[in-house]
């Protein structure tokens, strides 16, 4: 028996501890705003946080983060998130949309760490989250734009 | 829009609306994106409370407008741009806006294709004159209806925001109260459509209606989709093109906890599981023999070598002005250079996937398709269901570029559901995705050139060598260009039919576009296509054969510029006198770029320019290369012409979209082959473009009262020569290959 700790509420899981932390949030926890997309940490889809920090959930084994806080898409949650939201809807950032729960989650992260980043902390903290559409410049606006408004 | 156009698209809609009066929209259930909140025909609420003058909107007692989304929504906006067309005319508040994926059903048919299918930058394009006239009809008829209520001339009443106004009474109704009244109307004959001058959501920046949802993770993409009793597949594929499996040994891969099912299907194995995970690891624990066959040996050099050797000989003529052997001959000088253009992937974020469920009374599948009656066909011929027992729920796609309109993946959902009697949800992994696409097709360039004493070219010629696959894709469509009533075995010889016909009698000239229609003015222009396909599977791949050409095209005119000694501006803007608007997007992008001013030091500037379906587009790059080769992409100047602007949001978030889709197969990544086989698997060696590498990107709209012609795809192929010019200008060096990558370009003399 695993217990998970996901956006506070704590789960109990018969499962095989090597199985990757997004697959049981997508498909054990119902938790499928956190993406698959290339399955070995290249692409960001996958990026929750695990005691604040970004984690890449295709490649980080359930067992490792067993008693640690878990916080996916759907729970991020408290002021700077909320701001976040707001930039993202107001500067219309997604696309196709696949990659933002991914981008949200990694800007958040940013943001906790450094309330006013620079373009090139910007760079430095997003470049591990790959958007095909090209909604990069749109990222860098929103946080920015949260940054100010937090 | 001129009267002639008007009038095609009235009788078309009228056929539309036609066909709606059959009851079409009649308890058609679609889940996917929205909530079920959303659905007014769910349990206990009827569809005589809602009113549903044609196939696009559904007003509800509950004054809920809900509007039809008949195109895929892939990121490229028709989410948002479709509903502003209706919206302009039914005088609705957009805030209440509300939205649905459209079935697959004969009246959402695409006129560009005459099928249900979402590409070629033709959403806005081919709904322009239907979707606003789909609004101005309702709008009429809840006028009519009200004014009925009031027992007042129509005259004398006004729609706004939702509501029926009586001018010299101030009476108002809201639409909600008309719906039953206007349901029982007959159809206005005419109807006038309101012109640009009074557009009051056309032409605005009006928010996306997907963001909030793709912003709070509640945006169902297809490999989202769940419900109960559903396992999950994932499925292997020869390695090799062309081969099959030989023979498998599955006893480990049975033995893996929660795996269910292994089967073969007919295009490799399929591992089903209670889990994605489950499934993954029992396809590792796979042992598979796969047969020997005639790709194994096929690997990208020999795909070259020969495509240059077959380029020795004359092509197929496709265009042929004036007389190219004389004047070349006569030439004071001649320009030759090859140029090479590599297979791409797709690489969608959301790799392919599809769910189905085959049961006793039909299929239902929820799939991320920009295909919807191939999708319906394709499930049909395989369970021998009809047309109207197959249901197909579209989804949000995680990126499309031109993948999904092709079926292979949803053939195989659908016959592993057959096969396993339960609901099925197949995923593929990212490797078999990278390795199993239908890849923009790699080709092989021969340009010539003849100048005069002046240096002004007076003779181009390009000869095109690569495969074509509407050959291919042809007779998967044709099925359902026929009537739906047709039966069965006439469906599936009409396919053959094509399939076996077509290629004889009609030339695959695709390979050509945005390089036959040169639009430079060259007295003597000769354009020829040789086709070969060495066996690796092609298809549409965003901008199609227009990303490969613009390259070729642009790079060749530039290499005329810089041997000319002439500004390579300039001498597209003397050349392009009889395309005013590719001139004036030239002009443009040109003028914003500060093109005559000197850029900062270590900059340089490359430009370039195409035409993509009537939408003109130009961009200038500037760049910098460094002492290692490796090139970094500062600012993208880029001016576009479309017509009519929906969204000036979405035009300028696809061009920045377009741009960075173009530079990852720009500067980043190719398909190459290797013993008959993908090289590449994953991001790690198929790699994207990331924030760091993404320029800032201007784009300048030119004003247009042209009807639009499409935006999605068409700031793709002018990109990669833009990018190559300006290495050329930083560096001498001439680009005739893509990716450029540093070790490349340190090797080039």
């Amino acid at each position: 028996m695993l217990t998970l700790r996901v956006n506070g509420i704590i789960h109990k899981l018969e499962i095989d501890p090597s199985t990757p932390l997004l697959w049981v949030l997508r498909e054990q926890l119902g938790l499928a705003g956190t993406k698959f997309s290339c399955g070995i940490g290249e692409c960001g889809a996958c990026t929750v946080h695990v005691d604040g920090k970004p984690t890449l959930s295709c490649v980080t084994p359930v067992g490792d983060v067993s008693g640690e806080d878990v916080t996916t898409i759907e729970g991020l949650k408290g002021p700077l998130s909320d701001a976040l939201r707001h930039a993202w809807i107001e500067e219309d950032v997604p696309q196709c949309g696949y990659c933002q729960p991914g981008q949200i989650m990694s800007a958040a992260a940013l943001l906790a760490s450094k309330p006013r980043p620079s373009d090139a902390d910007i760079d430095a903290a997003m470049s591990g989250v790959l958007c095909r559409c090209g909604t990069y410049p749109a990222i860098r606006r929103a946080i920015h734009r949260a940054s100010r408004e937090v | 829009m001129d009267k002639k156009t008007m009038d095609q698209d009235r009788r078309r809609f009228l056929k539309i609306s036609a066909a709606i009066a059959g009851g079409l929209l009649v308890g058609v259930h679609l889940p996917g994106c929205y909530r079920p909140t959303d659905v007014s025909t769910k349990k206990g609420k009827t569809q005589t409370h809602t009113f549903a003058p044609n196939a696009w909107i559904r007003i509800g007692r509950d004054d809920t407008v809900t509007l039809s989304i008949h195109h895929s929504e892939m990121g490229q906006g028709v989410m948002t741009a479709l509903p502003m067309l209706v919206a302009e005319e039914l005088e609705v508040d957009w805030s209440q806006v509300r939205t649905e994926f459209a079935p697959a059903a004969p009246v959402y048919k695409n006129p560009a294709f005459k099928i249900q299918m979402t590409g070629g930058s033709t959403s806005i394009r081919t709904s322009w004159g239907d979707l606003r006239q789909a609004g101005a009809v309702a709008r009429g008829l809840l006028i009519a209806a009200a004014a009925q209520t009031w027992g007042v001339p129509s005259s004398e009443c006004r729609a706004v925001k939702d509501t029926v106004v009586h001018h010299s009474s101030g009476r108002r109704l809201r639409y909600g109260e008309l719906v039953d009244r206007a349901a029982s109307l007959p159809m206005p004959q005419d109807v006038r459509l309101k012109v640009p001058s009074e557009f009051k959501i056309i032409g605005k920046r009006m928010p996306r209606l997907d963001t909030s949802m793709k912003v709070d993770g509640s945006a169902v993409f297809g490999i989202d989709v769940q419900m109960p009793g559903l396992l999950v597949a994932t499925v292997v594929h020869p390695p090799v093109f062309g081969t099959k499996v030989m023979s498998f040994d599955a006893s480990k891969a049975k033995a893996v906890p929660g795996v269910r099912h292994i089967l073969a299907i007919d295009t490799g194995i399929a591992v089903v599981a209670d889990t994605f995970w489950q499934a993954k690891k029992g396809m590792e624990a796979l042992h598979v023999k796969w047969e020997r066959g005639d790709n194994d040996d096929l690997n990208s050099e020999i795909i070259w070598k020969h495509w240059a050797e077959l380029a020795r000989q004359k092509g197929d003529v496709v265009r042929n002005d004036g007389n190219v052997e004389e004047v070349v001959a006569k030439a004071v000088k001649t320009l030759h250079a090859v140029y090479e253009v590599p297979y791409q992937a797709h690489a969608t974020p959301e790799p392919m996937n599809c769910t189905a469920h085959v049961h006793k009374n039909g299929c239902d599948i929820w799939v991320p398709t920009q295909n919807q009656d191939t999708a319906q066909e394709t499930a049909a011929r395989i369970t021998g269901l009809d047309y109207e027992d197959v249901h197909v729920y579209t989804t949000f796609l995680g990126g499309g570029f031109g993948r999904r309109i092709e079926a292979d993946y949803l053939a195989e959902a659908v016959q592993i559901s057959q096969a396993v009697k339960a609901p099925v949800k197949m995923i593929w992994t990212r490797e078999e995705d990278v390795q199993h696409d239908f890849y923009r097709p790699a080709t092989y360039n021969v340009l010539q050139a003849g100048l005069d004493n002046n240096g002004w070219p007076k003779a181009w010629t390009h000869r095109i060598v690569g495969p074509a696959f509407m050959d291919r894709l042809i007779p998967q469509f044709t099925p359902s260009i026929l009537p739906p009533w047709f039966p069965r075995p006439l469906k599936n010889l009409s396919a053959w039919f094509t399939g076996a016909l077509v290629p004889r009698f009609r030339n695959d000239e695709k390979a050509t576009e945005g390089a036959a229609e040169l639009a430079y003015t060259i007295e003597n222009v000769r354009v020829e296509y040789i086709k070969d396909d060495p066996g690796i599977p092609t298809g549409f791949w965003r901008s199609v054969y227009h990303s490969q050409n613009a390259f070729v095209v642009e790079s060749f005119i530039d290499e005329i510029a810089a041997a000319t000694g002439k500004d390579p501006y300039e001498l597209r803007h003397e050349l392009l006198w009889q395309a005013p608007r590719l001139c004036a997007v030239l002009d443009l992008a040109a003028h914003k770029a500060g093109w005559r001013k000197r850029p900062l030091k270590g900059i340089h500037r490359g430009i370039a320019v195409h035409d993509y379906h009537n939408t003109a587009v130009a961009q200038v790059a500037e760049v910098s290369v460094d002492l290692k080769g490796k090139v970094k992409v500062h600012r993208v100047v880029c001016a576009v012409d479309c017509g009519i602007v929906v969204n000036p949001k979405i035009v300028e978030a696809q061009m920045e979209s377009a741009i960075a889709f173009g530079l990852t197969a720009t500067l980043k990544s190719a398909v190459t082959i290797r013993k008959g086989r993908v090289e590449q698997s994953n991001f790690d060696n198929f790699p994207l473009l990331r924030m760091d590498e993404m320029p800032k990107v201007e784009v300048h709209i030119v004003p247009s009262t042209n009807p639009p012609s499409g935006i999605g795809e068409t700031g793709v192929p002018p990109i990669a020569p833009a990018i190559a010019n300006a290495v050329f200008a930083a560096t001498g060096k001439r680009i005739r290959k893509l990716p450029i990558r540093p070790d490349d370009l340190r090797s080039i003399s």
